[in-house]
């Protein structure tokens, strides 16, 4: 377990490099978010009352809550690294050492979201403060707690999908096509753009059936409260199920993609 | 430098020395076009990933329409835009993005490029316009199809809102959405002359690009300090929103496109101006 803990720390110092890229990234980010706000404050200006079922506080929470669950979870570097690291035969020596190139990357993950959160703190705190009079805190500590569970599996499931899509290189060259096709799709059917209750009720009820809610849409839902009880529980098994369902995927992906691995260059 | 390109460049220069009035135009006509027809045999070399990244572009595209849609099904109106007028305007801001990228992005991208690994040196030898030369080199094909798709979703907005634009109303668009062009070019080229100074100007250039979505919005969802930043500032609520209202008939007085022009010709030559600030700080990288 020693070695794993190597790998996170070299992850560390490594991001670490990158702290004013990040910085700059995640302010950058903030605009697109302020212009997506207003755009939702002009709509609210012309209605009464909440918009599709959402007062504008909540509206506004959403996208907010979006943005932190999105610093703290989402891939941004990974799949790249790793799609290269398949194509220039970097991925030789892991074959012979003794450590599991999963768990490695999994650490090196860790590590970068762990940096990237830290820089990003500063920007996106302003900016929740800036928007305090628009934004609902969690209603109690179960609520936090049941959040933070889910954050946790929605980081796995984000990583191994990812991390499965990105082995792709061991088949085709040019795997950023595919990588920006999955993104288009985890993008919308995940609540990036808009939250999913706010589609209509059969289309959502089809998306519930695909592990894209889970990847955002639902721990941000469990932050406004907006799904309790039962529904809750229901919710963290079957999300839990889909981390399960990509893990194996990649195993078996990884597993089929060795014995096609043919060392180029390494 | 891929060696072809190389080539063909020296050829056009070699009918340079005429000295007619016109010929420089012809000159870099003939430098165009030999650019052009390098990029399309680069094109096809990788004819699957072409098509792919029209997929995904086209994909992207439909996602934010799918947005306004979804938006719609719950208000009639953002500030005073009606749904298909936004779909117009979606299109219009999709139309400059497309125009841009076919020119100029890549071109843009890879100036840091260039000066991180010395490969300037080449283009300041080149007895052509560096300038010229480093915005132009490659043009991106595939951005061509997307732009199609945007005029494609513009006409059917149109027919929606049954609108029959005459011929001035066209033209006048079209001088607008050059202006639009500009506009984004000029910024992005100032931007990218930051890489003589620091080599890490990709990430700023990145970071620019997708302020380009704000383009999309209308102009009506914005007050305050944000309206006035990024109309006076990064004027990217005039870029499409302009030539978009030209032809939907918002445009309350000719003010907004004198000002759209207006700024168009400054930050051209606020870049102009930065680029050769920065240039003077070049110092070549490699041997």
């Amino acid at each position: 377990m020693n070695k794993y803990a190597h790998v996170i720390n070299i992850g560390i110092q490594n991001t670490l490099v990158y702290r004013m890229n990040f910085l700059f990234r995640s302010a950058f980010s903030l605009i697109p978010l302020f212009a997506t706000l207003s755009l939702w404050r002009a709509i609210y200006a012309g209605q009464t009352g909440p918009v599709a079922g959402y007062t504008l506080a909540q509206m506004t929470s959403y996208y907010l809550v979006v943005t932190i669950v999105d610093s703290l979870t989402a891939v941004t570097e990974d799949d790249w690294q790793i799609a290269a690291d398949i194509k220039d035969g970097n991925i030789s020596q892991f074959l012979l050492k003794p450590i599991d190139y999963l768990t490695y990357r999994l650490c090196l993950y860790s590590a970068g979201r762990l940096i990237f959160t830290v820089c990003a703190v500063v920007p996106v705190t302003l900016f929740v403060l800036a928007q305090r009079k628009n934004f609902v805190l969690p209603a109690d500590v179960s609520t936090v707690a049941w959040f933070a569970v889910s954050l946790v599996l929605t980081g796995l499931l984000q990583f191994f999908i990812s991390y499965t899509m990105a082995l792709l290189a061991f088949w085709v060259v040019e795997v950023s096509t595919f990588i920006f096709i999955l993104f288009a799709f985890e993008y919308i059917a995940g609540g990036h753009l808009f939250p999913l209750d706010i589609l209509p009720a059969g289309a959502l009820r089809a998306l519930e059936y695909t592990p894209f809610p889970y990847q955002l849409f639902f721990p941000v839902n469990i932050y406004l409260g907006r799904v309790t009880g039962s529904a809750l529980y229901l919710g963290l098994l079957t999300q839990a199920g889909w981390v399960l369902a990509a893990y194996c995927l990649a195993r078996v992906v990884w597993s089929r993609g060795v014995r096609h691995y043919s060392a180029v260059g390494g | 430098m891929p060696s072809p390109k190389l080539h063909s460049t020296a050829e056009a220069d070699r009918g340079l020395s005429s000295s007619q009035p016109g010929a420089g135009l012809r000159r870099y006509g003939t430098i165009y076009a030999a650019l052009w027809r390098n990029s399309v045999v680069r094109e096809m070399g990788f004819k699957t990933n072409f098509i792919l990244w029209i997929v995904v572009e086209m994909l992207w595209f439909a996602l934010q329409i799918t947005f306004m849609a979804v938006i719609y099904r719950h208000t009639d109106r953002i500030g005073d835009w009606s749904k298909w007028q936004v779909v117009f305007l979606m299109g219009t801001s999709h139309l400059i993005q497309q125009l841009f990228t076919a020119l100029f992005l890549v071109n843009c991208v890879q100036v840091s490029e260039h000066v991180r690994t010395g490969r300037m040196d080449f283009f300041l030898l080149l007895p052509v316009n560096t300038r010229f030369l480093l915005s132009l080199r490659q043009i991106d094909l595939g951005a061509f199809v997307n732009a199609g798709t945007a005029i494609a979703v513009m006409c059917y907005a149109g027919s929606q809102l049954s609108l029959a634009p005459t011929f001035g109303q066209v033209f006048a668009f079209l001088i607008l959405c050059a202006g639009g062009l500009l506009v984004h070019y000029s910024l992005m080229f100032l931007l990218t002359s930051v890489s003589f100074w620091t080599v890490k100007a990709q990430g700023i250039v990145w970071g620019y690009y997708n302020l380009f979505n704000l383009a999309r919005l209308p102009d009506a969802a914005f007050r305050g300090g944000f309206k006035v930043f990024f109309t006076f500032v990064l004027p990217m609520l005039l870029v499409s929103n302009v030539p978009a209202k030209v032809i939907i008939k918002k445009l309350s007085s000719p003010g907004d496109a004198a000002l759209l022009l207006l700024l168009a010709a400054i930050c051209f030559v606020v870049s102009e101006f930065g680029w050769r600030r920065s240039v003077r700080r070049y110092t070549s990288a490699s041997s």
